[in-house]
């Protein structure tokens, strides 16, 4: 008898959907010569000078564990970032906990606050783990749609129409992968007063702050009696080209940040102390390299919108992270069907709207973390596209 | 604008100036004049190609040569400097603080042919005091661009 794996796979794993960019991502690897604008991470490397600094640590013998938060250097550094920056302090020694990228910080939060039967509002379209996350955590996600006419973001009455006896928090994501919405601070103001009078906990993934074009971020943390009631995650990644040193905080109320440190010390033990090290040196010298890199950003996304709208894909103007969110009402085609067949014929490569929720649907995400010319060029062949499918 | 507009120009000259303009969000009028008005001031030297010339021609030389020279009444190291930069072999010329003072880059086809013009032109011009020549063996990276091909990105095609 052959031994068959999937009966000892778990229910619950089971029955978690796959991710709709992972079956995607499986035929975009079997092409060559791809034009990716799929891709949800900066097209730098990281800069030199923080890969430098890091690898010194660990010639010099900085290759161990650290504390379980923690080195205490780099959360002391990321408080004073956050009170700098946002107005926002933690207290180093219980307030704040590195992780494993943000992802971790994610999933270790949804576990420490959600019971089985708890509900948790996740707002679509969303980066694809939140909801998986509450789901693995045993609890439901109830899903908040987001529309285009008001530019993909949340407002409190959407939230409060979705909530029950059993909503124990809320996970907030601006600026928003897929859609490079943003909130603003009023909007965000009328939310924080939601969460204290329904007594919600809000789960702000905020990785993207750092990209925000115009205007200033809001940290929802700031806001008046919301630093307790937040659980702040930010990391690395997206601001200091980071993305595979896999590291990112979760600051918020000590007894909160304390079960997460229990979670984590059991299956993580610690971030990797050589991430941590190039961490500490982004917080002190990446300043001027981030800008730099900010600053390309926002032109190339002046450049994209104004060439997705130039050919019919009517897009929205996206004021954070790397990403435009184009309609292709245009195409006559469903997201998937636009995606696959943009890739097969053009060997252009953009993610499908509804793999970051249903509302996503009549989508497509184009990432303008590529450099001019690559933006240039898919945009033409997806021009060219448009032309051959209007027949 | 002017710098930002310089900073793309710096990076790719083939930007186009409609591009640049949706980049900047400004009018293609106003880049258009900007350009005009940094080239006329000659903050726009020229546009050029950064050619790897040891990809087509494996003998092409070059040397920095540290030149002591004395300094002329009124003039100071101006005119020396002129004396020297106008020879096409000069690729770039600089005033240096320091051990010596003009820092001079030469090309030439062989080892001998830039022998040669440093012997007879410029070891033997009036004011130069003293060369040292120091051939460039390879070239690891030139104008802020990495030279080496190996230095390239790579990320999955697509990712969350």
């Amino acid at each position: 008898m052959t031994f068959d794996g999937s009966r000892y796979v778990s229910n619950a794993v089971k029955a978690l959907p796959p991710s709709g960019i992972r079956k995607f991502f499986d035929l975009a690897a079997q092409m060559e010569n791809v034009i990716s604008l799929g891709v949800g991470e900066p097209d730098f490397i990281t800069p030199w000078h923080i890969i430098e600094s890091s690898f010194y640590s660990a010639e010099r013998g900085h290759t161990s564990y650290t504390s379980n938060l923690g080195l205490l250097e780099l959360r002391q550094a990321i408080s004073d970032y956050l009170e700098a920056k946002h107005g926002v302090g933690y207290d180093p020694t219980n307030e704040v906990l590195v992780t494993t990228g943000v992802s971790e910080a994610l999933d270790v939060a949804i576990r420490t606050l959600v019971s089985p039967g708890d509900e948790v509002i996740v707002i679509e379209p969303c980066y694809v783990s939140y909801k998986a996350c509450v789901l693995l955590a045993g609890g439901t996600p109830v899903i908040v749609d987001t529309h285009v006419d008001n530019g993909f973001r949340v407002t409190a009455e959407d939230i409060a129409s979705r909530l029950s006896d059993r909503t124990k928090a809320i996970v907030l994501s601006y600026p928003n992968n897929p859609t490079g919405a943003v909130m603003d601070c009023a909007t965000l103001q009328r939310i924080a007063e939601l969460a204290k009078e329904r007594d919600l906990i809000v789960i702000s993934d905020e990785i993207y702050s750092e990209l925000t074009y115009e205007g200033t971020h809001t940290c929802i943390a700031a806001l008046p009696g919301m630093r307790e009631r937040t659980v702040l995650l930010n990391g690395f990644s997206k601001a200091y080209a980071m993305t595979g040193w896999r590291i990112g905080y979760a600051c918020g109320n000590k007894h909160i940040i304390g079960g997460m440190m229990k979670i984590h010390q059991y299956t993580m033990l610690c971030a990797p102390i050589i991430a941590q090290k190039a961490a500490i040196e982004a917080l002190r010298y990446g300043e001027e390299a981030k800008q730099r890199m900010v600053a390309e950003y926002d032109q190339r996304r002046r450049f994209i919108v104004e060439r997705l709208n130039a050919i019919g894909l009517t897009c929205f103007e996206p004021t954070g992270a790397f990403y435009a969110f184009p309609s292709i009402a245009a195409s006559g085609m469903t997201s998937e069907e636009f995606c696959n067949e943009l890739l097969r014929e053009q060997s252009v490569a953009v993610v499908p709207g509804n793999a970051f929720g249903a509302c996503g649907e009549g989508f497509v995400r184009c990432s303008y973390a590529a450099s001019l010319q690559e933006i240039s060029e898919a945009v033409t062949r997806m021009e060219r596209f448009l032309a051959d499918h209007a027949r | 604008m002017r710098e930002d507009i310089l900073r793309i120009l710096d990076e790719n000259d083939q930007v186009d100036p409609a591009t640049i303009a949706t980049m900047l969000g400004a009018t293609e009028d106003e880049v258009r004049a900007t350009i005009a008005e940094l080239e006329k001031s000659k903050a726009i030297v020229k546009y050029h190609a950064l050619v790897n010339w040891e990809k087509v021609n494996d003998d092409l030389v070059q040397a920095l040569i540290d030149v002591k020279v004395s300094p002329q009444r009124d003039v100071g190291f101006d005119q020396i400097a002129e004396r020297i930069y106008r020879f096409p072999e000069v690729k770039s010329v600089y005033l240096m603080s320091g051990a010596y003072d003009l820092s001079v880059a030469v090309q030439g086809k062989s080892l001998k042919d830039v022998a040669s013009f440093v012997a007879t032109k410029l070891a033997t011009l009036d004011h130069v005091l003293s060369t040292t020549t120091h051939f460039i063996l390879r070239k690891y990276k030139e104008e802020g661009v990495i030279l080496d091909d190996k230095a390239e990105l790579k990320r999955l095609v697509v990712s969350p």
